[in-house]
């Protein structure tokens, strides 16, 4: 256990938790704003978020026409290539997200068929997702280009700032607040949350359940895919499996925020990143997974509403 | 505005809740269903909401055939429901409880703020307490929120079921009292209740569901007198009997 380090390098550590916990959050939203609406784990949500990661690579050698030998790219090239990598992975992860729901969901739902039914079909398609993308990239993992030099620009209160964390921390924000106000002030939005607290008076005010999951769907899809950009661009590499432990890690970070509340999903999501990047230094980066694991075991045990939320055990699965 | 019930049977699986039941509601009336637990009131009224689907029979509005029209379009046709149990929104003030009444208007925009000041003159509860969270509310005052949510709609008939459940005397009074003014400005009701004394004061015609079949229509004022209903419904025979 190295606390020496630990405090030595704590505001550093807290700033590289921030942006960790960013990507958590944003992924967990996709998770906690499904299970609000149908009371449902959607355990696609990983892959959702791994074909993020793809699309953004294809966009940057295939849109962008940049190869991993490049020099890195500066002024407006730069700022397009990330608006555009950016934009394909939310809109590919947010369609991803809506054909899964329609294929795999919506039938097994407008049939009646029990909660169970759809998890296992939540199952089925993720297994399928990875299974299908081992085989197009052959096993392999893929390496994302260096856009920019990455380098520390700032010192605050000891912390090093690196300039791509920045960068995420700031972008994931500015779409945790759009999503916030657009759940908050729409009519759609409130067609969302009044789905989420009562599906039956829904219907009878007028709401179109289906239309609902729908976006609901699109939201969760386009924020794992802001994420998965912002994790190709700070980790610069990907590969099928990526979407296993990110998965893991942003759906603990819902259920410890309390699955179902989106500023939950937030709390939850920033508060994991901080205690894998402090618990990774104390125990060793091998932990780091365990750290996920863990924590939401215990978070089922000892508070299952989370921090600010409802029972995972009320989901009746 | 007529709504009409032709024969309508309801399952749960292999229970059928409603076995064949006929009632018209006319414009302008209040009609009342009352009858015990588990008769299959909230079924049927579910069912002309389209929450539950329909077996065989048919529910004709305003002479239309809508058995096959999606629950969610009711409320635009003019069908509105304060359901059992009152389905507050908790999490969402009772101003944006009132204007989900609306959500499926195409013309929501427009009479936003004329309906609300109409909801808020007839419950000036909710007016002082619309930035509130409606899990917040009192049992009274989600009963008013859900039936000021429900005019929100400009419905041509209104559903209520069982507003009196569980409130205090002095409240069941009041909501009553709004109803039947609610009536008086030409909302036609149809009133589910087990409180029969009170809805058969209120109500134009009553209806009395047993055990998923109808077994007495009759001048509201007339079944406060019947027998079979005074010891069935009205007494303290009730408890014994039901
Ligand atoms: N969701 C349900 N699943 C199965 N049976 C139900 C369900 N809801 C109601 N029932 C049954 O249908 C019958 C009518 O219920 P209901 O319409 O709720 O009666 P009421 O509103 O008059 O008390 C009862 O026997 C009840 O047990
Ligand atoms: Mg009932």
């Amino acid at each position: 256990m190295d606390f020496e380090l630990l405090f030595s390098e704590f505001p550093s550590l807290t700033f590289d938790g921030i942006a960790l916990g960013a990507i958590y959050a944003l992924i967990s939203l996709g998770y906690t704003l499904v299970y609000g609406v149908l009371r449902l784990i959607n355990f696609a949500h990983s892959e959702v978020f791994m074909i993020g990661t793809f699309a953004a690579l294809l966009a940057s050698s295939d849109i962008m026409g940049i190869n991993i030998e490049d020099e890195p790219i500066s002024g407006a090239k730069l700022i397009l290539t990330i608006i555009v990598c950016l934009v394909v992975a939310m809109l590919t992860s947010g369609i991803v997200a809506v054909l899964v729901e329609l294929v795999a969901y919506r039938r097994l739902r407008n049939r009646g068929a029990s909660k169970l039914a759809t998890l296992i079909s939540a199952i089925g398609v993720s297994i399928t997702l990875v299974e299908a993308f081992r085989i197009m990239t052959d096993s392999l993992p893929r390496e994302f280009p260096r856009f920019f030099e990455k380098s520390f620009i700032a010192d605050i209160f000891g912390a090093q700032i690196r300039n791509d964390k920045l960068l995420v921390i700031f972008a994931a924000g500015v779409m945790m607040f759009v999503l916030d106000q657009f759940i908050s002030k729409t009519r759609i939005g409130k067609g969302i949350r009044a789905v989420s607290q009562d599906e039956q008076t829904s219907v009878l005010m007028g709401i179109n359940i289906n239309k609902v999951v729908t976006v609901t769907f699109l939201m969760g899809g386009l924020m794992a895919g802001a994420a998965a950009f912002f994790y190709v661009l700070v980790y610069e590499n990907t590969s099928f499996r990526v979407g296993f432990f990110l998965g893991i890690s942003a759906f603990t970070a819902a259920v410890l925020g309390g699955i179902g509340n989106i500023r939950g999903a937030l709390v939850g999501g920033f508060a994991l990143g901080l205690l894998e990047v402090y618990g990774s230094v104390l125990l060793g980066t091998a932990w780091k997974h365990v750290i996920a694991f863990t924590i939401l075991v215990l978070v089922l045990l000892l508070k299952p509403t989370g921090l600010l939320g409802e029972s995972i055990q009320q989901a009746r699965v | 505005m007529r709504l009409e019930i032709k024969n309508l049977s309801v399952y749960y699986g292999k229970i059928e809740a409603l076995k064949g039941i006929s009632l018209v509601v006319n414009q302008g009336e209040i009609v009342t269903l009352i009858g015990a637990n588990g008769a299959g009131k909230t079924t049927t009224l579910k069912t002309i909401s389209g929450l539950r689907p329909v077996t065989s029979g048919e529910i004709v509005f305003d002479g239309v055939n809508i058995n096959q029209i999606p629950a969610y379009e009711r409320a635009d046709l003019g069908i509105s429901q304060a359901p059992e149990g009152r389905g507050i929104f908790p999490g969402m003030t009772v101003l944006e409880n009132l204007e989900m009444g609306k959500y499926n208007r195409k013309t929501r925009k427009a009479e936003m703020s004329e309906d609300l000041a109409r909801v808020y003159e007839l419950f000036p509860r909710l007016k002082e307490r619309a930035t509130q969270a409606g899990g917040t509310l009192s049992g009274g005052e989600q009963q008013m929120l859900a039936i000021g949510r429900a005019l929100m709609a400009r419905p041509k008939v209104l559903l209520l079921d069982e507003p009196s459940m569980g409130l205090a005397p002095m409240m069941i009074q009041n909501i009553f009292n709004i109803i039947t003014e609610i009536n008086n400005q030409g909302v036609t009701i149809l009133l589910v209740e087990q409180n029969a004394q009170q809805a058969l004061s209120r109500a134009h015609r009553a209806y009395v569901l047993e055990i998923g079949k109808i077994t007495k229509e009759a001048k509201a004022k007339d079944l406060l007198n019947d027998p079979h209903v005074k010891s069935a419904y009205l007494g303290t025979g009730a408890h014994e009997i039901f």
